[in-house]
């Protein structure tokens, strides 16, 4: 039975390394892909171009448009003078933000009322949108602030100590810089690893099925186990393998910490690679041609990275899509990664993901090769 | 080239696109997948972050101040521990991505005057849901400051102050500040880029795998009605998956539709050349499934997902890749669906996306003729 097996792997290897292109395949896209989606992926909004519009032209309103001036957040374009201006520049999206003081600020200001600031934002990017609103909001509270503490100061400098006041302390744990690449690697690291898994998997069966050689090999006096066997364990192993390539490439180019220890990450990525082989198994067994084998693959892979977390928090999505998220391995997967790279956090806190991994990984290769035994037939 | 011969490919292609009949289902449900995965799935309104409290104080006020956390529809205050190993653990386990620390002696400090500071510890490793829960944090905990230093001056018998600066903010083109609005319309693009490589990418590498090539090869017909009856199917379907993505986001999503029908579909039926020709380049020079496959991955979807500005902005991005975004025939094409749904920009203020996408679409129709030429090697 072994030199069986050991036949059939030395025939699957001898098909992925067999020329230059499938060489290629192997290795070009996970890097490629790796590099593109380290340096695009960035959710962080800085430099938002903005226009701005003091009506008012009084030192408070200068001093408040310059604090928008220094923040790094803010990249102030252009000065208008005729809120007629704001319109264009948003339609032409010069700008995204326009910033407006009227005439009247300072007054409003030294009267003891609240004094207006009129923002208006091009939010056909949501998140822009919102993250440069935030900023906004926190350069308003600030000035806000600092001018009450001054006019009290003026007024009553004795009770000024007495004010009460709360103030966040905040401490970003595990990425200090708040570093988009250490949040998006780890993640793609899953992502490559599933979407390599499964496209391979899938392939090596459909090929020979599409082709006609499956017929061939169902002639020799192969089993079935061995046949399957044969199919799993090479990209079993081609598969760890590029994640540790990637990892690689995540510490030593990007250099994203690597905290917790190896053999947990090791670990997870044997248990997910698991479930992954399922998936493939099971995508062969329902496609006939290799172009069905790629959409299945795309239909699985699609939803399983969006719903994963990899991208959006799980938590801001709707209620019963969360719920769904739990069948999804990758979820656990990214909590692996994410854990052992960032929070370096080991057995102890992944315990529940290890086992929701192996759960799901054995239900999903049972069934498939229930399926793929009786599609042999 | 001979109108009949053309007419038989496209009988040939629309006979084995028909045959199977699941490649008739993907056609309808992959935009529907997509759409729902997307649409759902990417939310960059980041709502009910779950929140851990540690009330080291365990007084009325400090109570109070948690409350207006809870009250908050961005926080989800999910458990209350009493000891840091507890608190470490919840966000080491994820469970929380903020914890909020209140010090013992919170209210005897408030009541003394002066600073008292709250600690937020934040689960950085994703920092975009970080880098909003401190927005939304420092506006929940100035607020709150606001209201003690107005109500403590009241009781003073001092000037009651208005809060000095409110913020007045008016969101254009996306008025609720949905993810939806901005990710369906980039979802359209994204089908294409699908259909374009994952569907097209294959046709001629499949007939070298099979062997019909020689076939092909061998009667009267031309490489360009080859080319052409190769594509006409695809480019009806991806006409088709367009048009049922927009009335999916216009009824389902109900994202606004706000510009020129005429201009969408032009720009549609210019982007899908562009995606559908290159997918025909590909499967012409890989030969095998697999490796035309990955190609088309590489240089049509994950451009079109990655830096067309889709998901991540691409002012953010580091300035090579920014030039590079400009060889992204995506990019044009989503600034294009985007104005268009939300913004009804009209065709004056997108004729240079509009002359990107032709002369890709040009050069790129140029390359598919030359591509193919009719001989056995």
């Amino acid at each position: 039975m072994f030199g069986r097996i050991r036949e059939m792997l030395i025939k699957e290897f001898i098909q992925v390394f067999r020329d230059k292109r499938s060489r290629f395949v192997l290795f070009g896209p996970p890097i490629i892909q790796m590099l593109t989606f380290g340096y695009a992926a960035t959710l962080d909004i800085r430099h938002v171009p903005t226009a701005v519009l003091d009506l008012d032209n009084s030192q408070l309103s200068r001093d408040l448009i310059s604090r928008f001036t220094a923040s790094p957040y803010f990249d102030v374009r252009a000065r208008l003078t005729d809120r007629r201006q704001i319109g264009d520049l948003i339609d032409r999206g010069n700008v995204l933000i326009a910033l407006q003081l009227n005439s009247g600020f300072a007054e409003d200001l030294r009267k003891g009322q609240t004094a207006h600031m009129q923002v208006i934002v091009d939010s056909s990017n949501s998140n822009t949108a919102l993250v440069a609103l935030g900023y906004i909001n926190q350069v308003a509270s600030r000035f806000s602030i600092d001018y009450q503490f001054e006019r009290f100061n003026q007024i009553s400098p004795l009770l000024l100590p007495q004010l009460p006041q709360i103030v966040l302390d905040r401490r970003p744990w595990f990425n200090v810089n708040l570093d988009s690449q250490w949040f998006f690697v780890p993640g793609v690291i899953g992502n490559l690893t599933l979407v390599m898994v499964v496209t391979l998997t899938a392939f090596a069966v459909v090929r020979e099925r599409e082709i006609g050689t499956l017929e061939q090999i169902m002639v020799t006096p192969i089993q079935r186990v061995e046949f399957i066997l044969g199919k799993t364990v090479p990209f079993f192993l081609i598969g760890l393998f590029e994640t540790v390539l990637i990892s690689l490439v995540g510490v030593l180019w990007f250099g994203v910490p690597f905290r917790g220890s190896f053999a947990v990450l090791a670990l997870g990525a044997v248990l997910f690679i698991v479930c992954m082989l399922g998936v493939g198994l099971f995508i062969s067994t329902i496609s006939a041609t290799q172009q069905q084998a790629l959409v299945s693959g795309f239909f699985f892979a699609m939803p399983a990275i969006v719903f994963s977390g990899f991208g959006t928090p799980i938590s801001s999505m709707p209620e019963t899509l969360q719920w769904l998220t739990y069948l999804d391995p990758l979820r656990y997967f990214l909590d692996v990664l994410r854990g052992v790279y960032l929070k370096g956090v080991g057995l102890d806190v992944l315990w529940p993901q290890m086992m929701a991994m192996g759960l799901l990984g054995v239900t999903m290769l049972s069934i498939s090769v229930f399926r793929f035994q009786k599609s042999l037939d | 080239m001979r109108w009949h011969r053309l007419a038989a490919i496209v009988r040939k292609e629309v006979i084995q696109i028909r045959r199977d009949a699941r490649s008739l289902l993907i056609v309808v449900v992959m935009p529907v997948l997509l759409m729902l995965a997307f649409g759902y799935g990417v939310s960059f309104d980041i709502k009910h972050i779950p929140v851990c409290v540690f009330d080291r104080e365990g007084s009325q006020q400090s109570q109070d101040f948690l409350k207006h956390f809870q009250a908050s529809e961005y926080f989800n205050v999910v458990e209350a521990v009493n000891n840091f190993p507890a608190l470490i653990h919840a966000i080491d386990a994820g469970s929380c991505r903020l914890a909020l620390v209140i010090p013992h002696d919170y209210s005897l400090k408030l009541r003394a005057g002066g600073p008292v500071s709250v600690q937020a510890l934040l689960d950085a490793s994703d920092n975009n849901t970080a880098n909003v829960s401190i927005s939304y944090s420092e506006a929940v905990v100035q607020a709150y400051s606001q209201q003690l230093q107005l109500e403590w001056l009241n009781r003073q018998g001092r000037f009651v102050i208005q809060p000095p600066l409110s913020v007045d903010v008016r969101t254009w083109f996306n008025e609720d500040l949905e993810s939806m609005a901005n990710i369906v319309p980039g979802v359209v693009a994204i089908v294409m880029a699908v259909i374009g490589s994952f569907l097209t990418s294959l046709t001629i590498a499949r007939e070298w795998e099979r062997g019909t090539m020689e076939q092909l090869i061998s009667t009267p017909v031309t490489s360009l009605e080859v080319m052409i009856g190769k594509l006409v199917p695809y480019f009806l379907i991806g006409m088709l998956d367009t048009v049922l993505c927009a009335g999916m986001g216009i009824w389902w999503f109900q994202v606004p539709f706000r510009g020129e029908w005429s201009v969408f579909l032009i720009s549609s039926a210019l982007f899908l050349t562009v995606v559908l020709s290159l997918g025909y380049v590909i499967s012409v020079v890989a030969k095998s499934q697999l490796a035309a496959s990955q190609a088309a991955l590489i240089t049509t979807f994950l451009p079109a997902f990655l830096l067309s500005g889709f998901i991540y902005p691409i002012d953010q991005m580091p300035a090579v890749l920014r030039l590079i975004t400009h060889l992204i025939p995506a990019r044009f094409f989503m600034t294009i669906t985007r104005d268009v749904f939300l913004k009804g920009t009209s065709i004056p203020l997108l004729v240079n996306d509009l002359v990107a996408l032709a002369v890709f679409a040009l050069l790129l129709t140029m390359l598919a003729t030359r591509a193919f030429q009719k001989h056995l090697s």
